[in-house]
């Protein structure tokens, strides 16, 4: 009986996110809309201001028609926190691919995955290692916090880590992350959110790079260079006056957001990653009972299974 | 023929060569009529292997596009989201893809380099940005798909004919006099970029 009940909760938990995800495809979060809210009223070059309005009425049909706001609905990545006392964490990775495999068919979303070597499209929006799953337990806590991430081409292709030797120091990292700016970042859709991700290791700085994405817009980084370096970079890449679709504007970008851990005596890994203006990440949140709602779409209505 | 109508600049196909030649960067225009998706792999098919495009585009539009598209079965499709991929990834193909197929219009995401910008010229053919992202805007311009083809490439790579009602906007980014938009925002952006690099770089000498 036990079992019977267990597996209609996990089936129930696939619909739950296979419309979340769904959602998070039609729907930008929160804090990006009223991010662009204010990028465009601000705006004074008229290129710029017919973009923006074109952007918010792309928004405005997504949400009418009910259909992805951006053709390119990425490759589906996961990132999950997740306490050790939740309930169904056996269960997670399979759920999550069944609401991949679903919400692809119902949204319906792009056919994106294509296995590497093999090299054709599975049809199915999974494939080996993907959706991409990344793991942060929590002990003592029974709740489960799962991201979503629609990792779409076009911004994905700026994201690039290396490794520097100390002597070049973060000069050299400010220098790395400029120069994409004004290369591949043009080509990434922006308003850009930018992600940066400083620690020991080319991996280590990526991961950064990506949660630093992952972070609400207009929050800042603990530590008070950090978030100084956030500013600057922010100011100097809005000073470049790439604007939306890299065609000019007052303003470039989002924000920056620099994720750091600490380094080697003898490296200094930096790592550069970017969300597109039509950024797709999404935060639900279950609880041990699997109460759930999310912390980045409001019009997303929370329930109980 | 190009009309204009509301104060948009509508082309409608066929279009000529005079049409396009009359085209500058900074342009707004609309298009009337059909465009057909072709991105990475039906240039290599058009370009690297020699193939015909399975429709017929002299004075046509090619839109560098994967779109999402519902399949209705009986051969039918509807459009259901469609926005411009980076163009630069055609870059490679695209003198000889103009002069092979006599597409008059190229539409997709972002620049495109002297390849393209010599194909333009030549053979009189521009490349128009649509505004990316804005999938769902484009999507409600494209009244039917009339036919698919090289269904075998998959969803985002195959060629849809699509009838349009002022498709667009599109922002002329090369014209067919070799001015290239995106190529001469470049200088100004690299400029300010090194400029804010020494401003910042100044500031973080902080390493032990």
């Amino acid at each position: 009986m036990a079992d019977i009940n267990m597996k209609a909760k996990e089936s129930a938990l696939v619909d739950v996110i296979a419309s979340f995800i769904a959602h998070t495809s039609i729907r930008l979060p929160d804090d990006v809309f009223a991010k662009l809210e204010e990028m465009r009223a601000s705006e004074t070059e008229e290129r710029a201001i017919q973009i923006y309005d074109l952007m918010f009425e792309n928004m405005r049909l997504a949400k009418e028609l009910k259909r992805p706001t951006c053709q390119d609905t990425g490759v589906l990545q996961f990132f999950v926190r997740c306490g050790t006392g939740f309930p169904y964490l056996d269960s997670i990775e399979e759920v999550l691919n069944e609401a991949v495999l679903k919400s692809t068919k119902e949204t319906p979303l792009r056919l994106n995955v294509v296995e590497t070597f093999s090299e054709y499209n599975t049809g199915t929006n999974t494939g080996t290692g993907v959706p991409f799953i990344m793991w942060e337990m929590l002990p003592g806590r029974t709740d489960c916090e799962i991201y979503t991430y629609m990792a779409g081409g076009g911004c994905s292709l700026p994201g690039q880590s290396t490794v520097l030797m100390p002597a070049e120091g973060y000069p050299a990292a400010v220098k790395f992350v400029m120069d994409r700016m004004t290369t591949y970042g043009l080509n990434a859709c922006p308003p850009l959110l930018v992600g940066v991700g400083i620690g020991a290791t080319s991996e280590t700085a990526a991961l950064n790079a990506k949660h630093a994405l992952l972070r609400p817009i207009g929050s800042h980084n603990e530590n008070e260079r950090a978030a100084r370096l956030e500013e600057m970079l922010e100011e100097g890449i809005n000073a470049i006056g790439i604007g939306p679709q890299g065609m000019g504007g007052d303003k470039s970008v989002m924000g920056v957001h620099v994720v750091n851990t600490a380094r080697h005596p003898a490296t200094l890994g930096v790592a550069v990653t970017v969300a597109c203006w039509s950024h797709r990440r999404g935060c639900i949140v279950f609880d041990k009972d699997l109460n759930y709602g999310s912390t980045t779409h409001s019009e997303f209505e929370g329930g109980a299974l | 023929m190009t009309e204009i109508r509301n104060g948009k600049k509508v082309l409608i196909t066929p279009i000529t060569e005079e049409d396009v030649r009359a085209l500058h960067i900074g342009d707004t225009i609309y298009i009337d009529g059909h465009v057909v998706t072709g991105r990475d792999a039906v240039h290599d098919r058009v370009v690297v292997e020699g193939l015909d495009m399975p429709v017929d585009i002299h004075g046509g539009v090619d839109v560098h596009a994967g779109p999402i598209v519902r399949d209705l079965g009986d051969g039918h499709f509807e459009m259901v989201a469609i926005g411009p991929t980076t163009s630069m990834r055609m870059e490679h193909f695209e003198y000889d893809f103009i002069k092979k197929t006599g597409v008059r219009i190229l539409v997709g995401k972002g620049g495109m380099k002297d390849n393209t910008a010599a194909g333009c010229k030549e053979f009189g053919a521009v490349h128009c940005v649509f505004p990316a992202g804005n999938a769902i805007v484009a999507a409600v311009c494209i009244e039917e798909i009339e036919s698919a083809h090289w269904l075998d490439l998959g969803m985002p790579e195959a060629v849809y004919d699509c009838r349009v009602k002022e498709f667009g906007p599109l922002i002329v980014g090369i014209d067919t006099e070799g001015r290239n938009f995106f190529e001469e925002k470049k200088v100004e952006y690299e400029k300010i970029k090194d400029e804010e690099v020494a401003k910042i770089s100044a500031e973080v000498g902080y390493i032990m």
